[in-house]
């Protein structure tokens, strides 16, 4: 590990929280608890707060790693660290685990305080406008009345967006990376299908496997695998696999004979033994619900008028999942509304996945705009 | 930004001191080919311009995001399908028109997007230009540095093609400033002037 440019040794802390949060469905949750790591110090006037909001499978474990699993770095420490492009020797950087995942914060694994007995399939679904407000409370009890910057990358993005909706005045930049206002048809599908594969697991148990001691690694396998191909380009996979063979021969069988199918199983499995499958209907469903514009007579420019923060759009050249085109909706109703913008379309192989890789052109756009956030408060 | 930043980007560009003349205070613009920004953080400077850039380069983005100058990226050449109609007071061109291929439906879009346009280019008919050709020679001058191989001008004119091209296609020349250096050029502007810089809108 180089500790010149890591953020070394880092702790997950637990924030409990015992005001009921009325969720968008409907739901009430009594009580929960949100884990979360900080990186770098809050300065004294808390001007200088970062909130990285993670997407489908992330986590609050952003940067750094532990003294006692050094291998276990965080997701984007390329992006957060000591002089890195999110500078933590300049910002005070936030990661949490979101309402409903299975890193930490109360979601479905959790033991539902009334029955004794994980949630499961009584965890209520929740939307990013209810993670949004779950944030907004963790940052009250940090004292943090307004963030410096929101950033996220993907269904991040989306939070990062619902910020500058919902709490207007608690926001100064706004970065949305390899997001979009809302999901085309075409998203839903996917995510649909990977619901699918978890619901018809037989091991699923209408989302109570826990207590029956299984777990649906088939059905869970299978989401990952459809939607690793379409966080990858067609270039990439091409580049990485083309039709390499695990062995010089076909196999003429159902046995894995292309390196990209033993590439697919591999993180399935990997996914599988890790993720919950509970957390991943519901954050598939999060993704397929945001749309700010739906209140609105579906006019996003409208849903935007209430936004007054300046925001940085970034999309990928070849992110199919969530496309340029996307990233330039948005960017189009923040214009509309006279905000500051700036939008990078980020030339790249790498397919959704770009956001998460450390690409010198996406770092040098993100440096030079951290880099102007923060002369706005050391200045 | 001081007033010695003002005067020192005025002396390198002095189209941006005629274009920042038209300009009212807390105008909206958008500078198309906006380069690093320099135009619209002058303008920010000295017309406190709600100003947005548009760049296709790659490093020029990360320059206009240090200058703290707003840019989308993007190619002119696919239109503005991402500004809407009237959105801006004004739509600038600077130094770019020439290296325009579909110049005309550009200058169109410019009109559609903008109430105004503003544009500046370097004028053809400059005598030293002239000469250079009458002598055999491409020009290549301080305004016009490419060599016919590399250059990206691919539709360079004189101020008498820009205003036909501006009757032919009803687009009616509000102001006109002719330059040489820092000093303006009345007399003979289309000969003794090597860069021109137009206030237009839709003619009516």
């Amino acid at each position: 590990m180089n500790a010149s440019n890591n953020i070394g040794i880092v702790n997950a802390q637990y924030a409990q929280f015992n005001t009921p949060i009325s969720c968008k469905s409907g739901a009430v949750l009594p009580n929960y608890e949100l884990v979360y790591e900080t990186y770098g110090t809050l300065n004294s006037d808390k001007s200088n707060a970062v909130l990285v909001c993670h997407a489908l499978s992330g986590h609050h474990h952003v940067a750094g790693y532990y003294a006692d699993d050094p291998k276990n770095v965080g997701w984007w420490d390329t992006m957060v660290g000591p002089g890195k492009p999110i500078d933590t020797e300049k910002f005070f950087v936030i990661g949490l685990n979101n309402l409903g995942g299975c890193h930490g914060s109360t979601g479905p694994m959790s033991i539902n305080p009334k029955t004794g007995k994980p949630y499961g399939a009584s965890f209520p679904v929740v939307t990013v406008e209810d993670w949004v407000e779950s944030q907004a409370r963790l940052a009250d009890q940090l004292g943090i009345d307004q963030f410096a910057a929101i950033i996220g990358g993907s269904l991040g993005g989306m939070q990062a967006l619902q910020w500058s909706l919902a709490h207007p005045g608690r926001v100064r930049h706004v970065l949305a990376i390899a997001s979009a206002p809302r999901l085309t048809a075409q998203n839903i599908a996917f995510n649909d299908v990977a619901r699918n594969a978890i619901l018809t697991d037989p091991n699923f148990y209408g989302g109570d496997y826990y207590e029956h001691g299984v777990v649906p690694t088939r059905g869970l396998r299978l989401a990952r695998m459809l939607g690793h191909i379409t966080y990858l380009s067609n270039d990439a996979m091409a580049d990485k696999f083309g039709r390499g063979l695990r062995s010089d021969k076909y196999s003429y069988s159902y046995d894995i004979d292309f390196e990209i199918e033993s590439y697919l199983r591999y993180q399935g499995d990997k996914f599988a033994a890790y993720f919950d499958a509970n957390t991943y209907l519901l954050m598939t469903k999060a993704l397929d619900y945001f749309d700010p514009a739906r209140e609105y007579d579906d006019d996003l420019n409208k849903a935007f008028a209430v936004a007054r923060a300046n925001f940085l759009v970034v999309s990928f050249t070849t992110d199919w999942r969530f496309a340029p085109e996307r990233s330039r909706a948005i960017v189009k109703s923040l214009l509309h509304n006279r905000l500051k913008v700036s939008y990078a379309e980020i030339t790249s192989t790498h397919g959704h996945d770009s956001f998460l890789m450390q690409h010198t052109h996406y770092h040098n756009v993100m440096r030079a705009y951290f880099d102007n956030i923060a002369s706005e408060f050391t200045a | 930004m001081s007033t010695h930043d003002h005067s020192t980007l005025a002396a390198t560009r002095p189209d941006f001191a005629a274009i920042a003349a038209w300009i009212p205070q807390g105008a909206s613009v958008l500078d198309l080919g906006c380069g690093d920004g320099s135009l619209l953080r002058y303008l920010q400077g000295t017309s406190k311009v709600q100003g947005y850039g548009v760049e296709i380069s790659d490093d020029n983005i990360v320059a206009c995001i240090r200058n703290q100058v707003n840019v989308i990226q993007g190619d002119l050449e696919s239109g503005l399908s991402g500004f809407e109609s009237n959105a801006f007071d004004y739509v600038i061109l600077s130094q770019t028109l020439q290296a325009t291929r579909h110049t005309e439906p550009l200058m169109q879009e410019m009109l559609r997007v903008g109430r105004e346009g503003i544009v500046s280019f370097p004028n053809f008919g400059y005598w030293r230009n002239r000469m250079d050709i009458l002598q055999g020679n491409m020009p290549v001058s301080e305004v016009l540095p490419y060599q016919w191989y590399d250059t990206p001008n691919v539709h360079l004119c004189t101020l008498h093609d820009f205003e036909t091209f501006c009757h032919d296609n009803k687009i009616y020349i509000l102001d006109r400033r002719v330059m040489t250096g820092d000093s303006e050029i009345r007399l003979l502007p289309n000969l003794l002037g090597s860069t021109a810089v137009y206030r237009f809108k839709r003619a009516v």
